[in-house]
């Protein structure tokens, strides 16, 4: 892996916490890498497996749920 | 305050917020450019904030305001009312620009008063509190010195054709010019010697004022037009009336005060002698004059001490200055008159000149007599008294008289009209400086008398104002009285870091003085002025320098908000003002809070442990930023204290905060940290706080049960050495690092004023009196109260007694409830059926927020090309008004079907938009937002690129979702308005009036035979003392008799189905059975004391539990010793919890036992006394009463043997460290106190118990009285064992909750939920055990057998049934399959 390596993440987050949570982070302007591409949910117990497995067919690098 | 019940009048005074809500996008960019740092009061003064603020991240509203308070002291102090404070802090940050920009408001000259001026501003600076005044004359020359003035964009009004004639080119008349030209309004300057600056230039020497910063400033007013004629004296030759014919509007007179005045002794007309006005004027217009060798100065003011410096200059050999009074009154500046001796001159102090003496018609000499200071004279000063026979001569071949200056009136005593005063002046009004001539206006020396140039500064301001409203035609005093400003509040001066010396003007060294006129002060450097400038207190907080309104792009802040009172009419009042903490420093010396910073409260501990903290939740000390390793909580700082402080009772939450902090600090130790609390009594009453307490043993929190009585400080570590006595009497001295102070809580200082003020009775210790019947009304009807204010509590009790006032406030409005409200009305929805996305994206620049980062063009640019998308644009704020309604124009202009916005959050503001949908006639789930400002820009603010490359995927991802958006509709479920209240204790007849009495018919159903409850049976009094019988009683009859209450006795639940406004319940009447429907359900099944089998318990009549012992004192007549045993069956295997009522309850009937036998010998035998709150008064009574108090543990429980009939007991003491033998004639019990049975009711309504069989709330801390059921409520001591005025509060509180469902029409179900689809289903009942909210259940379907079916309205949308489903029979709304697959294929690929 080559060290300017950036991979791709699939993210679901939920809307009650961690959605909230990340949004809190930019309020507190943290500084994370650009890396996330965020889907909302209204509960991390909405994601299918077959949307892991989606994002990881389709390309992504990894799949990142938090709620 | 004023009214009745019902109608009251309040009027409030609103502080000002200077920033609009509904323009503040909170983007932080009015922070960055704000000078002020303050101590942040959120974070405890840990970390510093700007005067323009946010209070926290998540504060609502999440906008900013700025703190400002009165002016500060030294912009009062200003004869030109400069704001000081906004250049000082200007040139703080190095904006010199900016500086002289806030100057130059209100004066021309900058670099001229940054030399020169007398700065009052100086004496009246509250640095002074601290060590010295902030040097603001001269940072206001450094200002000067670092930016030409003349390159100052001045605002200015239109021109206008009026000119003004101005005599006088000093700073009183150019200063007109200035302020009249920024005025529109043009002038020429009419000045008798050949060059302009009137005193400016002829009386102020060139060391202190260097002509080409004249020259410079002087430009800065002819900059503007204004014209300046020289060598063209007023007088013959320049009338007023040729002014006037000439075609000038107004004369501004300000001919200065150039006349010295005459010393009045003989000899004064020998040549020699000279004024000093007259010799500064020689040398400033020729450079030289006529000098003697030795020369005196009569005078102790600035022009002396200016000719004595000159005088040096110009080569005199021996100068002395003859002062009348001492150094100390002299009227010069000190350090000028310091200057004055380091260049050799001879100062002559108490003395005064009688005759100057001649030889052959030159002066030879001066004659002086010696003084001394007698009484103080009207000036202030203590006025001279010559000494008789106290004559000496001095020799001198020069004498200048320097006693003072006068206007010359030669050239205006002719004039008709004009009135002089008794000085030599010209009179005027004093507010508009206008003549009784028309048009005839006049200022500086001329007017005021000699004066400063800051004054005549001002009032050629003042003139200008006048000139403009004469020329308008308006009044010319109307408003410019200046009113004193009444109440001043400052920015305590004890915030401030102590002791900072002031900066030194670097000067030319002495020697290098003479024989010229170079300049002494020779300025700050730039470091050294930004270390000067930031010595300053900002005592008005905010310091109006208006960085923040140019920073702000959407224009919100606005420095002219002024204060606001309102009159608002309301129904009913609730004092909530909560808390303050008590202040560790009071009792300094003990903890020494201010002096180590180790010492912490706990309110700031929380800080240091919060994520969002100033040290983002690293436990590290302040002293060196080390991580401790051994931390002790001090309990009861200010609580449970009357000899210290006033506060006898008990704060209620500081031991359960204490072992929070402790756990969590452990948690986030990277090491083994050693957490110590030391404490009187560790107080865990609350719903599961004693488990809490006895896990957080099990993690290593120690408990020491100790008072510390001594701290020391090691110097060299900043350790803190806690010296305390154990239980069995060993002094220890332990170390530790960090020292943490529980303090208590008082009453808001603000709350007491305002509660006294509106007439509300406090008690002792300014807790708002209330009665146990009615614990949340306050002494006047109508104003209700609830939190701390009413008395220490903790969160969930303050949030049960806030519904609580609410139900009460309810009670007393039900009349007119709904009678405010006011519907919107939005336009069709248009039906969208069969037509292709047409989606429109707006992406939103949020000012620089977005837009500085990512590149919002190129995002627009890029989506444009995306299919379906029809319109894209930018906007600088998407969430403004006026992008609002552009919006839905577009909408409708481009019949647009979806609608993105890529901007903030879609938790903050889809609802904002979603109306906008509606304005704009689509159904609002047609909308989806990009977060791409929360969660791209701002946390990607260095990388721009890839800020604008993840920008562009997000709304991507939106826009692809958006494709498959559908509308959707919500439903309404109406409401049943009937309440059903479970449980005929105290708490149901409460929630059964409550309800009844706001017009909702009520069913109250009871198990037993008779209303009352445990209360009706056991209790007669409160702890208060309060004869509660009558009361109950009352209620009971109240109940009975209410025409909206309908009650049940024997009578049970057996069923209940439905949800929320929709209860059907099964009851079992007797022996028949009953439905009733119902819209909400209150449960107030109460609890009992639980019997026991120890102590003798049933076995000895002798032998009681509670309120029974009452019976036997009138039982037996040998009652000489009585033991009460506390926690019997309480805080052990059989329940684990602490009953909370029993100590208390202990403590009163033991208090009753002694009141009627005074001789009899009490003990309670108890585990820790836990007389929470103001209860605790009630200990300390007991205790002064001589009622014995003995602490047994677990492991050395209380022993009872009978003994001749009698109770033997037999205790450890720990303090005495034996066995006590006790021969009882009465023992009592504190039995644990349980929940009754209520197996059907929990299972009909499906409400989860905790492990000791309490109903679980639906959150322990911020919803206690909801239960996890929609629409099903809980008090009393099904709750938790709580006192007779907790079950009150708490019922009131479940009756407002109630309320809620009830008065309403109908409840909206919210769209987003699952719905199933019953031909797919195979019944398999996965989704049903999945659902947390049972939303889902089973119902058979003829011809298909078991399926699935949802109950919308209890569904909370989460969709885990969707992802349950085997069959993929369940559809979740606006999370569907196809929307978030789109999403998720759109955020890798190009779609």
């Amino acid at each position: 892996m080559s060290d300017n390596y950036e991979p791709k993440i699939l993210a679901f987050l939920c809307n009650w916490c961690a959605y909230a949570g990340a949004d809190l982070a930019g309020v507190s302007r943290f500084q994370y890498p650009p890396t996330l591409r965020v889907i909302r949910t209204m509960c991390s117990g909405r994601v299918d497996p077959l949307y892991i497995a989606g994002g990881l067919i389709n390309g992504y690098d990894s799949v990142f749920i938090s709620g | 305050m004023e009214g009745d019940p019902g109608h009251f009048s309040a009027r409030v005074y609103q502080t000002p917020r200077y920033v609009d809500i509904s323009k503040c996008t909170s983007c932080a960019d009015c922070e960055a450019v704000c000078p002020v740092e303050l101590q942040n009061d959120y974070e405890e003064g840990l970390t510093t904030r700007k005067a323009i603020f946010k209070k926290y991240t998540q504060a609502i509203p999440g906008t900013y305001a700025i703190q400002k308070t009165s002016p500060a002291p030294c912009k009062l102090a200003c004869p030109a009312g400069l704001n000081v404070q906004g250049y000082v802090q200007m040139v703080k940050m190095g904006n010199y620009k900016r500086a002289l920009e806030i100057i130059m408001e209100d004066l021309p000259f900058p670099g001229i008063l940054g030399r020169v001026c007398t700065h009052g501003c100086e004496d009246a600076c509250r640095r002074c509190e601290v060590d010295q005044p902030v040097a603001i004359r001269d940072l206001k020359r450094l200002a000067a010195d670092q930016y030409d003035p003349r390159e100052i964009q001045l605002s200015s009004k239109p021109k206008r054709d009026e000119k003004v004639a101005i005599i006088g080119s000093g700073p009183a008349g150019l200063s007109t010019g200035y302020f009249l030209a920024r005025k529109g309004i043009g002038s020429t300057v009419f000045e008798a010697l050949p060059e302009p600056g009137g005193m400016l230039r002829v009386g102020i020497p060139e060391h202190r004022l260097p002509r080409e910063v004249l020259e410079k400033e002087i430009e800065v007013v002819t900059n503007l037009g204004v014209e300046i004629k020289t060598n063209t004296p007023f007088g013959p030759n320049l009338t007023i009336d040729q002014l006037f014919q000439q075609g000038f509007k107004a004369v501004y007179l300000a001919i200065g005060a150039h006349k010295g005045i005459e010393l009045g002794v003989p000899g004064e007309n020998l040549k020699g002698v000279r004024q000093g006005v007259a010799f500064l004027k020689d040398v400033a217009l020729k450079g030289t004059t006529e000098i003697g060798k030795k020369v005196a100065i009569i005078g102790g003011g600035n022009v002396a001490i200016d000719v004595a410096r000159s005088a040096i200059r110009l080569g005199a050999e021996e100068v002395s200055v003859i002062y009348r009074r001492s150094r100390d009154e002299m009227p010069a500046f000190k350090e000028e008159i310091q200057a004055t001796l380091d260049e050799g001159v001879n100062i002559v102090y108490l003395s005064a000149p009688q005759e100057i003496l001649s030889d052959d018609g030159e002066v030879a000499g001066v004659r002086c007599i010696r003084m001394e200071l007698g009484k103080t004279d009207s000036s202030g000063r203590r006025s001279p008294i010559p000494i008789p026979g106290s004559e000496f001569d001095l020799e001198v071949d020069q004498v200048i008289s320097a006693i003072g200056q006068q206007p010359d009136l030669s050239s205006l005593t002719d004039i008709t009209g004009l009135e002089f005063s008794r000085w030599g002046t010209i009179e005027v009004n004093s507010v508009s400086y206008a003549t009784d001539i028309e048009g005839v206006f006049a200022g500086g020396d001329a007017q005021a008398g000699p004066w400063t140039v800051i004054g005549a500064v001002a009032t050629g301001k003042e003139a200008a104002e006048s000139i403009e409203r004469y020329f308008d035609g308006v009044d010319m005093s109307a408003g410019r009285e200046i009113a004193p400003i009444e109440d001043v509040e400052y920015r305590p001066v004890d915030e401030v870091e102590p002791g900072v010396d002031r900066v030194k003007m670097p000067e030319l060294p002495a020697a290098q003085r003479a024989g010229n006129f170079n300049q002494v002060e020779l300025g700050y450097t730039e470091e050294e002025g930004q270390s000067e400038a930031s010595r300053c207190i900002n005592c008005s907080y905010c310091s109006d320098c208006g960085l923040c309104v140019e920073a702000c792009l959407p224009g919100a802040v606005n420095h002219m908000e002024l204060p606001v009172e309102r009159d608002l009419d309301v129904g009913a009042v609730i004092l909530t003002s909560g808390t303050d903490v008590f202040d560790p420093a009071k009792l300094e010396q003990f903890y020494l809070y201010k002096h180590n910073p180790n010492v912490m409260t706990s309110i700031e501990f929380e800080r240091i442990l919060s994520a969002t903290g100033p040290t983002n939740g690293h436990l590290v000390r302040r002293s060196d930023d080390k991580e401790p390793k051994k931390i002790a909580w001090l309990q009861c700082v200010g609580s449970r204290d009357v000899n210290q402080c006033d506060n006898g009772y008990c704060s209620s939450v500081c031991c359960m905060y204490a072992i929070k902090e402790a756990v969590i600090a452990k948690e986030h130790a990277p090491s083994d940290l050693d957490c110590a609390i030391f404490n009187m009594d560790i107080r865990t009453f609350g719903k599961d706080y004693e488990r809490y307490y006895e896990r957080s043993k099990e993690l290593g929190v120690r408990f020491v049960q100790a008072r510390v009585h001594t701290i020391e400080e090691d110097s060299n570590t900043g350790n803190l050495l806690l010296r305390y006595a154990t239980v069995d009497g060993e002094v220890l001295t332990e170390e530790y690092d960090m020292v943490v102070l529980s303090v208590g809580m008082e009453p808001a200082r603000s709350a007491v004023e305002m509660a006294k003020e509106i007439g509300i009775e406090l008690n002792q210790y300014n807790f708002v009196q209330s009665e146990e019947v009615a614990p949340v009304a306050s002494s006047k009807p109508g104003i209700y109260v609830a939190g701390v204010f009413q008395g220490p509590k903790d969160i969930p009790h303050s949030i049960m007694e806030a519904s609580a006032a609410a139900c009460a406030a309810g009670l007393d409005l039900s009349s007119a409830r709904g009678s405010l409200v006011k519907e919107r009305v939005f336009p069709e929805e248009k039906d969208i059926t069969g037509e292709e996305p047409r989606i429109g994206v707006f992406v939103c620049n949020c000012g620089t927020n977005i837009g500085g980062i990512a590149n919002v063009p190129e995002i627009v640019d890029y989506v444009k090309g995306l299919p379906n998308v029809v319109h894209a644009e930018h906007n600088m704020f998407s969430c403004s008004q006026d992008t609002q309604e552009k919006m839905v124009n577009v909408i409708k202009e481009n019949n647009l079907n979806r609608v993105v916005v890529a901007a903030c959050s879609p938790i903050t503001h889809e609802p904002l938009f979603q109306e906008t949908l509606k304005d704009a006639g689509l159904n609002p789930f047609l909308f989806d937002m990009a977060n791409i400002r929360n969660q791209c820009t701002w946390v990607h603010s260095d990388e721009k690129e890839k800020a604008t490359e993840k920008s562009k995927d997000l709304v991507r991802m939106s826009i692809a979702r958006s494709r498959y958006l559908e509308p959707l509709e919500y439903l309404t479920v109406g409401v049943n308005n009937p309440a059903l209240v479970i449980g005929g204790g105290i708490s149901g007849m409460t929630a059964a009036l409550g309800f009844a009495d706001q017009g909702f018919p009520t069913t109250l159903i009871e198990k037993t035979d008779e209303l009352g409850g445990s209360a009706a049976r056991q209790l007669k009094k409160t702890w208060k003392g309060s004869d509660i019988t009558a009361y109950i009683q009352g209620q009971i009859n109240k109940v009975e008799n209410h025409q909206n209450i309908t009650v049940l006795k024997n009578t049970e639940v057996v069923d209940s189905s439905g949800f929320v406004g929709n209860f059907e319940t099964e009851l079992k009447v007797g022996d028949l059975s009953q439905t009733i429907k119902h819209g909400a359900t209150v449960v107030a099944t109460g609890g009992r004391a639980t019997d026991t089998d120890e102590y003798l318990y049933g076995q000895n009549p002798r032998v009681t539990q509670w309120h029974d012992i009452e019976e036997n004192l009138d039982k037996f007549d040998d009652i000489n010793t009585v033991v009460f045993i506390n926690c019997v069956g309480s805080r052990d295997e059989s329940h684990p919890y602490c009953s909370k009522l029993c100590c208390t309850a202990s403590i009163q009937e033991a208090l009753q036992v002694k009141e009627r036998f005074p001789d009899a010998r009490i003990f309670v035998l108890h585990r820790g006394i836990r007389t929470y709150g103001e209860r605790e008064d009630l200990y300390r009574e007991a205790r002064e009463k001589g009622i014995i108090f003995i602490k047994y543990t677990p492991e050395t429980k209380p022993t009872i043997t009978e003994v001749n009939g009698k109770p033997e007991v037999l205790v450890f003491d720990a303090i005495l460290g034996r066995y006590i033998q006790i021969e009882a004639d009465l023992v009592n019990l504190a039995t644990a106190i349980e929940p009754e049975e209520n197996n059907a009711v929990t299972s009909a309504f499906k409400l989860p118990v905790n492990e000791d069989g309490f109903i679980m709330e639906a959150h322990v801390k911020l919803r206690p009285v909801d239960c996890s059921t929609d629409g099903v409520y809980i008090c009393g001591m099904v709750h938790y064992p709580k006192p007779f005025e907790e079950s009150i509060t708490q019922a009131q509180a479940a009756v407002s909750r109630a309320v809620n469902v009830l008065c309403r029409q109908q409840v909206n179900v919210e769209p987003i939920v699952s719905t199933i689809d019953q031909d797919l289903c195979i019944g398999c009942g996965l989704c049903i055990k999945t659902c947390s909210f049972s939303a889902i259940e089973a119902e058979t379907i003829e011809g298909l057998g078991v399926r699935a079916k949802n109950i919308s309205a209890l569904c909370k949308g989460c969709g885990v049934c969707a992802v349950a489903c085997p069959q993929q029979a369940i559809y979740m709304n606006h999370f569907n399959n196809d929307q978030i697959n789109a999403a998720i294929k759109a955020g890798k690929s190009i779609a």
